[in-house]
């Protein structure tokens, strides 16, 4: 009974989002403020029943309705509660719903902060999430219904695919979806400012601390999933260059120009229609994304279970939304003009390289991702991409980026003067250059031009980015939010860039084979292996491996690789023994039977990796920060008060 | 109208184009795709169900189409899959080998006899895997799951969920040769 209320919930939450659509895009494009107010109306009924439909289908993941066949496929009776709840996002259908939920929880969050916005404005944005809503609600009915019954039911589940049993999972996609579903809201306050004509900065204003919240969560999102598949994938990458990793690296980097050339929209009513056309383009890659991983056009070790027809649907999907959104892009843009200039060595020029390089650098990702897919469109198949394309092409865009962000951010808004500046700045970078010759010559002993340039570069924007501040603190000067995050963004970066560089340069990596007594040697520690044994988990058994770690004779720790065999998809998979020492991860993973009690290692050492995960959580702090900035506050102080008076009107 | 603002439309239409080929292509460069298709099947022989005397194989079937398909008894799916086998055998197009994939009892047989004769057997001939090591060896994650092999003992194409009557159809009919390459012998002899 329940499930089939779910369904009708989703039906419901169908209409509703059609009526939203409806009333938010067409009550103020015919001045009819009853239907202007009846959007907002729309996007509370559909949160709900969006929510409720969520709710039934966590109550059959966590009651065992094997009769529901995506219960049934993606659980199981030993499948402990944390993993049977994550389950809902286990596989395609229910990472749709778990998408349309957080669209719904995104519009209903604009719908109470936007009470202040001008009403048709609010009720074309509200609109245009309606449109979006309305595509994934039928995308899901129609295709992919999550609450299919199985008759008979089964005896018991099929499980949850055994990789995706891990804390980090549980975690990850949520995360993630909560980033890139957060960019349809930057997209649907461009569409809304095309709609009416107005597309003056207090759009740009309006947006900006949309646009970082998602760009926070989406930080969050690639970094975990980065985390996940370094220590349960198996072999110790962070990063494969894999088109389901490209999707959301894609999004990720134009939602990092939208937020730079927002900040030249709103300060100096400059790059309009570039802003506009960023959120869109932003919006549309992580559609594009989500087409990618879906659809099975490309092979991938992340994809669902691939389906033409929902594909197809996708595609006709992105085709309208998109297309629509280009369209009207196409006709509104030309009408927009910028009379005010600025010279070459301006914030602006700066802001420009950025968002250049930015883009530059997403389109190489997707000129790669989709290699595979043009070459197939031109009758060559089988043409594969990999690392040697991506890295050399990536590199080219970022390293200017990297060199031009340290100047950037002391140059001034229209004047091109940077004399103030030059001198800090040539301190700060001959000290970031003797620090990465020292960490390069001291700490390892590999001389590499590559690992001074990077350590080098990253030391710079790190300490170029601490001059303004600390010249304010110095001089009593109050610091905004909005500087501090931006601040503390920019020196997330600066560790990000020196950590891929440690760890690129730097890691040490052995396959081993060892036998119960015997011990390699691998970047200066000696891995020695005790012995295995079998250990049963709640529905795994796994072998695992005692391996003690020492260096110079001296114990560091013990480390415990398994390889878990999940009882019921009979799948094996890793986990890895790590210990992180200072900052450097020591790493083994066990492979596999050699026979005659020997074993298969791969152990690795991997400098600075800790830094890795450091920095991104920076950038998503700065983000955060600049979010709580005392005008969004005063904004949002303004919401709580309007909505206070509301209620109590109410009662 | 500026033209400079369509370029972004006009990217985008040729880039659903290039989407739109890969989606009508995507049949052959499918995800689940195994690395064994187009491949030799890996040497494979074990007990018959009901003559656990007897051993059938890889080279016994040389020379002859046939569609090796995993199911087992505790397989929910596989259930599901069943009537659509039991189609396609009265179709009596090419001889489909069951494997019984025993996970919980290996060493017991009623259960998987149970099944075939409650449910129908839609098998020219049906082996067991009772230690799961062929599965192993052919990549089988998950029943149900089949493959199409030729005469020369090359693995056509890998079905790695339940067949239905389209896939069956779309999948398995369509690469056979136009004549049955080997009569299919009687439904239910094993």
């Amino acid at each position: 009974m329940l499930p089939e209320l779910g369904h009708f919930a989703l039906v419901l939450a169908l209409l509703l989002a059609g009526l939203q659509a409806f009333f938010g895009i067409l009550g103020p494009a015919l001045g009819r403020d009853r239907w202007v107010a009846a959007a907002t109306s729309a996007v509370a009924g559909q949160f709900v029943m969006v929510a409720t439909a969520v709710g039934i289908l966590v109550y059959a993941f966590v009651t065992y309705d094997f009769s529901v066949l995506y219960v049934a496929e993606n659980s199981n009776s030993a499948l402990p509660l944390m993993y049977r709840i994550a389950a809902l996002w286990g596989a395609h259908e229910g990472s749709l719903l778990l998408w349309i939920f957080l669209l719904a929880v995104w519009t209903l969050a604009v719908a109470i902060a936007s009470r202040n916005l001008p009403e048709r404005f609010a009720a074309r944005v509200l609109g245009v999430l309606g449109v979006l809503s309305f595509g994934f609600l039928l995308f899901t009915l129609a295709t992919s219904d999550p609450f299919r019954r199985l008759i008979p039911a089964a005896a018991d589940g099929h499980d949850l695919n055994p990789l995706l049993q891990d804390p980090g999972l549980a975690v990850h996609p949520p995360i993630l979806y909560t980033g890139y579903v957060g960019l349809a809201v930057a997209f649907a306050f461009a569409c809304a400012a095309m709609l009416e004509g107005r597309m003056d900065p207090d759009w740009a204003r309006w947006t900006r601390p949309w646009t970082t919240a998602a760009w926070a969560f989406l930080t969050c999102g690639i970094t975990l999933g980065s985390w996940w598949s370094y220590y349960t994938l198996g072999w110790g990458g962070y990063w494969f260059w894999d088109p389901v990793e490209n999707a959301s690296f894609m999004p990720w980097l134009v939602a990092t120009a939208l937020i730079h050339s927002l900040a030249v929209t709103e300060k100096r009513g400059l790059f309009k229609s570039w802003t506009l056309l960023l959120a869109i383009l932003a919006f549309s890659l992580s559609l594009l994304g989500t087409f990618l991983v879906r659809s099975g056009v490309l092979v991938s070790v992340h994809s669902f279970a691939a389906d033409p027809s929902r594909g197809r649907f996708i595609l006709i999907f992105l085709g309208l939304v998109i297309g629509g959104a280009l369209a009207l892009y196409a006709w509104r843009a030309p009408l927009l003009k910028s009379n005010a200039g600025f010279e070459l060595l301006s914030r602006e020029s700066f802001l420009l390289f950025n968002n250049i390089l930015l883009v530059v650098a997403a389109a190489s990702v997707l000129g790669g991702t989709l290699a595979p897919l043009i070459a197939d469109t031109f009758g060559q198949p089988s043409l594969s991409v990999g690392p040697p394309y991506f890295r050399p092409t990536f590199l080219l865009a970022v390293v200017p980026l990297l060199l031009l962000l340290s100047i950037g951010i002391h140059a001034n808004w229209k004047r091109g003067r940077l004399e103030a500046a030059a001198r800090p700045l040539l301190v700060t970078w001959v000290i970031a250059v003797a620090l990465g010759a020292a960490v390069v010559f001291g700490f390892y002993a590999g001389r590499h031009v590559l690992a001074i340039t990077g350590i080098g570069i990253g030391s710079w924007i790190i300490l170029s980015s601490l001059l303004d501040p600390l010249d304010r603190l110095r001089r009593h000067l109050s610091l905004s939010r909005a500087v501090l995050g931006m601040t503390l963004a920019h020196i997330g970066m600066g560790v990000a860039v020196i950590a891929l560089t440690g760890v690129e340069s730097y890691t040490s990596e052995r396959d081993l084979a060892l036998s119960s007594g015997a011990s390699a040697e691998v970047g200066g520690y000696d891995f020695k292996l005790m012995g295995t044994q079998p250990v049963e988990g709640p529905n795994y058994s796994a072998i695992r491996a005692t391996v003690i770690v020492s260096r110079d004779g001296r114990p560091i720790t013990t480390l415990y690789p398994e390889n878990r065999t999940f009882w019921v998809q009979q799948q094996t998979r890793k986990v890895a023994g790590i210990y992180n020492r200072y900052g450097t991860d020591l790493f083994i993973a066990l492979g596999d039977d050699l026979g005659a009690g020997r074993w298969s290692f791969r152990a690795q050492i991997r400098p600075m990796i800790t830094l890795l995960w450091l920095g991104p959580l920076f950038m998503a702090l700065g983000g955060a920060l600049a979010l709580s900035d005392r005008r969004y506050r005063q904004e949002r102080a303004a919401t709580r008060a309007a909505v206070k008076s509301a209620l109590g009107a109410a009662r | 109208m500026n033209p400079r603002f369509l370029v972004p439309l006009g990217v985008f239409a040729a880039l659903v184009v290039v989407l739109a080929v890969g989606i009508n292509h995507s049949k052959e460069v499918g995800v689940l795709q195994s690395p064994l298709v187009g491949h030799q099947i890996p040497d494979w022989e074990l007990p018959v169900l009901t003559d656990p005397g007897r051993m059938l194989g890889s080279r016994e079937l040389k020379g002859q189409w046939y569609v090796l398909n995993y199911w087992g008894t505790w397989c929910y799916a596989c259930r599901a899959e069943h009537p659509a086998l039991l189609q396609a055998q009265r179709d009596a197009r090419v001889q489909i080998i069951g494997v019984d994939w025993k996970a919980d009892n290996p060493t017991e047989d009623s259960d998987a006899l149970e099944w075939l004769s409650k449910l129908g057997n839609p098998y020219n001939q049906v082996v067991s895997d009772r230690d799961g090591r062929t599965a192993i060896d052919l990549g089988v994650a998950a029943a149900p799951e089949s493959f199409l092999v030729n005469p020369d003992g090359v693995i056509v194409y890998k079905q790695p969920m339940g067949i239905t009557p389209e896939v069956w159809k779309r999948e398995f009919l369509s690469r056979l040769p136009p004549q049955p390459g080997v009569p299919a012998a009687k439904p239910g002899a094993s």
